[in-house]
């Protein structure tokens, strides 16, 4: 550093020994909070705030009992976006990376989900229920897991093979499969699997893990994601229901999203671990806002692009110090 | 005496900090722009959010579905956060090309960016624990960016008790102690001069 820097920096240290005028900061301090509370009363009085109603699987089974029917076989299938996941929920995947290191893997299980038993069988098995479908719940209590599987397994290709057309299904040995679905699917339009799903036959509850990810397993919660324009790969990260302001802080969250390599699912390694790359990007750029007066380029930035010119214009023009030359 | 560690807190408060500064009645003649609005204007909004989240917090989170007063307080809670995040990013905005963090503000600096990086993360909390559509959406797609980081093991933004304890206990603790170091930090070092000003002709000005 040379000596006029040091100067410059003692300079900056220092109280401020030129010039200063009146200020009370107390006053200053309860006009803003007065103008602040003024204006959000007002915007609360003529725009309220968003509250969008929750779905529910009563919704979802009603509108999409066909969706919510295909849903529940892929859950005793195991071939659902819940039961193939992964970390915290499982260790059906090894979960994505960033290059080396595989953190989803290494956490752990902490959130076990078991989507056969507490998604479908447990809650079924909190209801009175028809001959037909009891007997379905007894017959697969009483089967081998391995018959269970090839059953649910079975039935989840047949659906598949009839791309998602129930009526065109091929008659198979789906065993107690289809029964337990269509149980799960009339229990969900009565409105009892909501809070048989949360409560898992306890009383107090407070984690909603197991309903989400159910939700998120069929194609109505995505759906209405998409209604609202929420999806991320179009900004949803910053937008809101209704016509109100999202987490416009987010938005640089959501870029990353728009652009390639980390909007094509496609593209290893980056794009088929999105999440991840875009979670160790953001935490960088975090790091570096709150390192900014230390890095080159970036913290010297303000003296050459001269907006403080205009910020302290008076200053400037009392003292006659002209703009830099370089 | 001298020894105690009661008065050695003491003396380095005074000698830091004394009421003078924290509560002054006067500072340099140079601070006349309207960014210098914007720091304030922040931590109103943030006494306007705490305010409004104490009602709420009383009401229980489902309160405002239900009740024309609780969706009234929670609209305050919502818009109080809407100008907090837009005061709060012109005021780091500001500070960034006034160079802020000359003269040995470097804390004063990085403790604003560390609050706003805490803010971020305690509306994301809120936005989770709404009990409405917006709080479904959110965690289900939130989820797998901290599952993949391995965060999710022990951060659960499905969990909505562990949500709301975060969001009212935790997370406001931390950015309240932050936004209270900032402050003195701001009071202790006073607001940075000017660009290029020159010290001999500021003494002028005396």
């Amino acid at each position: 550093m040379t000596l006029s820097k040091q100067a410059k920096h003692d300079f900056d240290a220092a109280p401020w020994s030129g010039k200063t005028k009146r200020y009370d900061i107390v006053k200053e301090g309860s006009v803003a909070v007065a103008f602040v509370a003024i204006a959000a009363i007002v915007l609360s009085l003529l725009m309220g705030s968003p509250d969008e109603a929750p779905l529910t699987f009563k919704g979802w089974a009603v509108s999409n009992a066909d969706n919510f029917y295909v849903t529940a076989v892929q859950e005793l299938a195991g071939t659902s976006g819940s039961a193939t996941y992964g970390g915290p929920y499982n260790k059906a995947s090894d979960g994505l990376n960033v290059g080396p290191l595989w953190l989803q893997k290494w956490a752990g299980v902490t959130h076990p989900v078991d989507t056969v038993n507490e998604f479908v069988i447990a809650p079924l098995s909190t209801q009175v229920m028809s001959t037909e479908i009891a007997s379905a719940l007894a017959t697969w209590k009483a089967a081998a897991e391995s018959q269970k599987h090839t059953w649910a397994t079975a039935y989840d290709d047949a659906i598949t093979k009839a791309e998602g057309k129930l009526s065109d299904v091929a008659p198979g040995a789906y065993g107690p499969v289809p029964a337990l679905a269509k149980g799960l699917t009339d229990m969900a339009k009565g409105g009892a699997l909501d809070a048989a799903l949360l409560s898992q036959g306890g009383f107090f509850q407070t984690d909603n893990t197991k309903q989400i990810l159910f939700f998120g397993d069929g194609s109505y919660l995505d759906d209405a994601g998409t209604e609202a324009n929420l999806q991320g790969g179009t900004w949803g990260m910053m937008n809101e229901t209704g016509r109100y302001p999202g987490q416009a802080w987010l938005w640089l969250y959501s870029f990353w999203y728009q652009i390639p390599p980390f909007n094509n699912e496609e593209s290893a390694p980056i794009g088929a671990n999105a999440d991840a790359y875009i979670m160790v990007l953001m935490g960088l750029l975090s790091l570096g806002l709150i390192l900014i007066p230390v890095i080159p380029g970036v913290k010297s930035l303000p003296m050459r692009i001269p907006i403080h010119r205009g910020i302290w214009r008076q200053y400037y023009d009392a003292n006659g110090i002209k703009r830099r030359k370089k | 005496m001298s020894e105690m560690w009661t008065a050695k807190l003491r003396n380095k408060w005074q000698k830091n900090l004394p009421i003078e500064k924290l509560l002054p009645d006067d500072q340099p003649a140079y601070v006349v722009s309207w960014i210098y609005v914007f720091g304030v204007l922040t931590l109103a909004a943030l006494a306007v959010i705490i305010f409004s989240g104490i009602i709420l917090a009383f009401e229980g989170p489902a309160w405002y579905h239900i009740s024309d007063s609780g969706l009234f307080v929670n609209s305050l809670h919502f818009w109080s956060v809407q100008m907090f995040f837009v005061f709060m990013v012109v005021h780091l905005w500001g500070k960034y090309w006034m160079a802020a963090w000359r003269g040995d503000r470097f804390r004063t600096w990085a403790t604003g960016a560390i609050a706003f990086v805490a803010s971020i993360a305690t509306a994301f909390t809120g936005y989770l624990v709404q009990t409405n559509f917006d709080s479904q959406w959110i965690s289900f797609e939130a989820k797998d960016g901290f599952n993949s980081m391995g965060i999710g093991a022990f951060f659960n933004v499905t969990n909505l008790g562990q949500m709301l304890l975060l969001h009212v206990a935790f997370l406001p603790l931390i950015l309240g102690v932050l936004t209270v170091i900032h402050v003195l930090m701001v009071r202790r070092r006073g607001v940075v001069p000017p660009i290029d000003a020159i010290p001999t002709l500021s003494e002028v000005g005396r």
